[in-house]
Formats: C-alpha cells, structure tokens, sequence
C-alpha cells in the first residue's frame, strides 16, 4: 500500500509531471510564471484544488455514475464538480481569510480551465485508482506543477534580459527554455519505481 | 465581416494556436503522429462548430452571471458526443489520443471563441468561425506532426498509410512512408522534448512571417505616399 503510494508520489512530481512530460496545464504554465510571486500563488491554489477535486470525483463516481451506469456522463460531471468546488472556495476565502483571497483572487476562477486538474481527475478513473491513492495523485500533481511553474518562474525572469532573434519575441522564446527543462526532466524517466 | 477575411483570420493572422497562444497542452501532446493529429483536429473543428452554433442560437437569454457554466456544459455535452461516437466507431484513434479528447472540454480555444465570437455575433458568422478556426488549429496540427514525426522516426503520415501498398487504413496501424531509415531518426522529437521545441519554432516563423509583410505594407504605403 504504502510502496504504491510512494511510486505515484514519485510518478506525479518527476517521472511523469503533468507540464513536462504529459502536457498538462500549458496555459496557466506559460500564463502566470512570468514572476515568482504570482506563480506561487496560482500553485497553491491549484494543488488545493486539485486535492478536493480528486476526493470528490471519486466519490461521485464510486457511489452516484457507476451504481447508475452513467459512466458516460463522467466528463460532464467532473467539470461541473471542478467549477462548482472553484466557486465554493473562492466564495470561502472571501470570508474566512480575505487576506489569502486577495492574494490569489484572479487564480481561482482561471482554476476552472486548468486541464491539469480535470486531467487528473481524469487520470484517476482511467487508472482504476482507490479513494486514497486519488487523493495522493491529486496532491503531488500539484506539487509536481509546483516544481515546475516556479523553477521556470526563476528562468523566465532571467529571460527578459537575454539577447535572443526578435522573431521569437514573447512566447516562443518561452517554449524553447522550456523545451530544455523537458529534456532535464527527461532525466527522470530513467528512474524505474518498484 | 465577410468569409474570406474570417478565413484568412483563422488560418493565418488569428490562427488559435500561433497567435492567440490557447489551446496548447493538446497540440504538443497528440502531434506525433499524423494519425492521432488530423483525428484531433478533425474533432475540435466538429466540436467546435457545433457549440458555436448552438451558443449563438441561445446567446439571448443566457444571464450574464452564469453564462461560463452554460458554455462549459453546452460543450461537455458535445465532447461527449463526439468521444462515444469515436469510441464506436474509431477505436484505435480514441485509443491513442487518450485523455485528450475529454479534455478538449477545458480547450481554451472553444470557451474562448465561445466567450470572445459566438456570445455575440449571428448564427451564420459562428458557424463560419467555427470552422475557419478549427481548420487553422487543424493546420498548425498536421505542421507539427509532420515535422515531429519526419525528424523522430523518419516518416510521413504514420498511423494513416500503411507504408508499402500506401494503403489508407484507420485502425492505427499504418507504419508511414520510410522517408529515411530510422536509426538516422532524432527520436527525442516525438518525445516532450520535440513539442516544445517545433511549437516554439513554429511561433517564431509565423511572427518573422507577419512582421515582414507589415514592413512590406508600411513600406509600400509610404512609397504611396511621396
């Protein structure tokens, strides 16, 4: 139990990390890291969501689509759940603690069309995962996207000083750079877990 | 706005992917090979029309405040309709295309021309946009898979043609025109690796192509005017 969860902690934060090598979540990736502080905020609000999200999909699916054979509704499901949960936090936030929600307020709706997270969701059903191991692949994705929105968020500020033709200009300067940082994590898949 | 200017618009100087710069996780993941990337293409363009019409049909009385759950179950429904089918009817296609097609649901392109077109403009104009951008997303796509697939294992068309009677076949076995023996092949461009890379460079040619033609048409109107 305990080896199964550490592989797919290990899996989702380097092996196969959701930016790098299975091309989730590009445009909040390539949106928001253009500094340090603000891809740290949009990383927190994603691994939380991310987290919840999973635990709650997999109970929806467990106990409401599979007993109903309405398997085939699950992507219609899943994201109503996802936009449901990214307005019930926002709206908590606002009350509980205005402080963090300031700091992350113009995330959280962006959440919603993040495909790492419906992604994961996803990913959780089609790999036949329990109630815990969902909940873990939920989390470390988010870690793992951590790791890599604030990695390049420290590249691309050094970016904007560098010498590069004009042509690749805004966004294709910034898919080059993270081309290399794919071939780094590419590294890792060398890595055999258990 | 007429047709031609909205195709030109999708293509080239709006193209979704190039220019606009949405819609990219899919694009660098499924482009491998020409297969899985006109098969991509091909179900953003139906889907995307399809919301696109149905959004402007009901872009009058949807409120204001909910009008983003409303695209997003009116094109959940129509990427569930067009999984089932390719489920049945495609198998090998949705096979290797994976999560991706549930996925094309968080599509930036189809929320945002829902969002930025189809909430605002007639039936007509939409179902025009509809496919005048999918065709653009699916131009970039064959691009990117034709080059990703040349340089990673040294053929064309893999997943399409089955190689030596050039036989069309759909169930993705297809091994592509040997354009050079594969040992030759960089196989680290169907890897991430090669996403980033072509689709970078791809951005960059399409922005030098659209810069110079400006230069050319700022050039040629102050030649106009002396």
């Amino acid at each position: 139990m305990l080896a199964s969860l550490v592989s797919i902690s290990l899996g989702a934060i380097l092996v196969n990390n959701f930016i790098f090598s299975q091309f989730l979540g590009l445009c909040p990736f390539l949106g928001v890291s253009n500094k340090m502080s603000t891809a740290t905020g949009m990383s927190v609000a994603v691994i939380f969501v991310m987290t919840m999200a999973s635990a709650i999909c997999w109970i929806i699916n467990e106990y409401l689509l599979i007993p109903l054979d309405l398997e085939f509704m699950q992507t219609v499901a899943y994201i109503l759940v996802i936009a449901v949960l990214v307005q019930f936090v926002e709206m908590f936030l606002k009350k509980a603690i205005p402080s963090l929600y300031s700091a992350m307020g113009i995330f959280l709706p962006l959440i919603t069309t993040n495909c790492a997270v419906l992604g994961v969701v996803l990913l959780n059903t089609q790999n036949y995962y329990n109630f815990l191991e969902s909940v873990v692949y939920g989390f470390t994705g988010g870690l793992g996207f951590t790791l890599a929105i604030v990695l390049f968020s420290s590249v691309r500020e050094r970016l904007e000083f560098a010498d590069y033709p004009k042509a690749f200009e805004g966004f294709a300067i910034c898919l080059v750079a993270a081309a290399l940082f794919a071939l780094a994590f590419l590294g890792f898949s060398g890595m055999k877990i258990l | 706005m007429n047709a031609k200017q909205q195709l030109k618009e999708g293509v080239i100087t709006n193209n979704p992917v190039l220019v606009q710069q949405i819609g990219l996780c899919a694009t660098m993941a499924i482009s491998t090979s020409l297969f899985n990337g006109l098969g991509m293409g091909l179900s953003v363009l139906i889907i995307l029309t399809c919301c696109n019409v149905v959004i402007s049909l009901i872009r009058k009385i949807i409120p204001e405040q909910v009008r983003l759950a409303i695209f997003v179950v009116v094109i959940a429904g129509f990427v569930t309709i067009v999984d089932l089918l390719l489920q049945a009817f495609v198998p090998a296609l949705s096979e290797s295309l994976g999560v991706f097609i549930p996925l094309i649901v968080v599509n930036c392109i189809i929320i945002g021309r829902a969002e930025a077109f189809s909430s605002k403009q007639s039936v007509g104009a939409s179902f025009r946009d509809g496919v005048f951008q999918g065709l653009g997303y699916t131009v970039v796509l064959v691009c990117m898979c034709l080059i990703r697939e040349l340089l990673g294992s040294g053929t064309i068309g893999g997943g399409l043609f089955n190689g030596a009677n050039s036989f069309l076949t759909l169930d993705g076995t297809g091994a592509g025109f040997q354009i050079f023996p594969d040992t030759y092949a960089a196989g680290a461009m169907i890897l991430p690796v090669g996403g980033f890379l072509t689709l970078g460079f791809l951005m960059a040619l399409l922005q030098y192509i659209l810069r110079k033609s400006a230069e050319k048409k700022a050039r040629k109107e102050k030649e106009g005017e002396e």
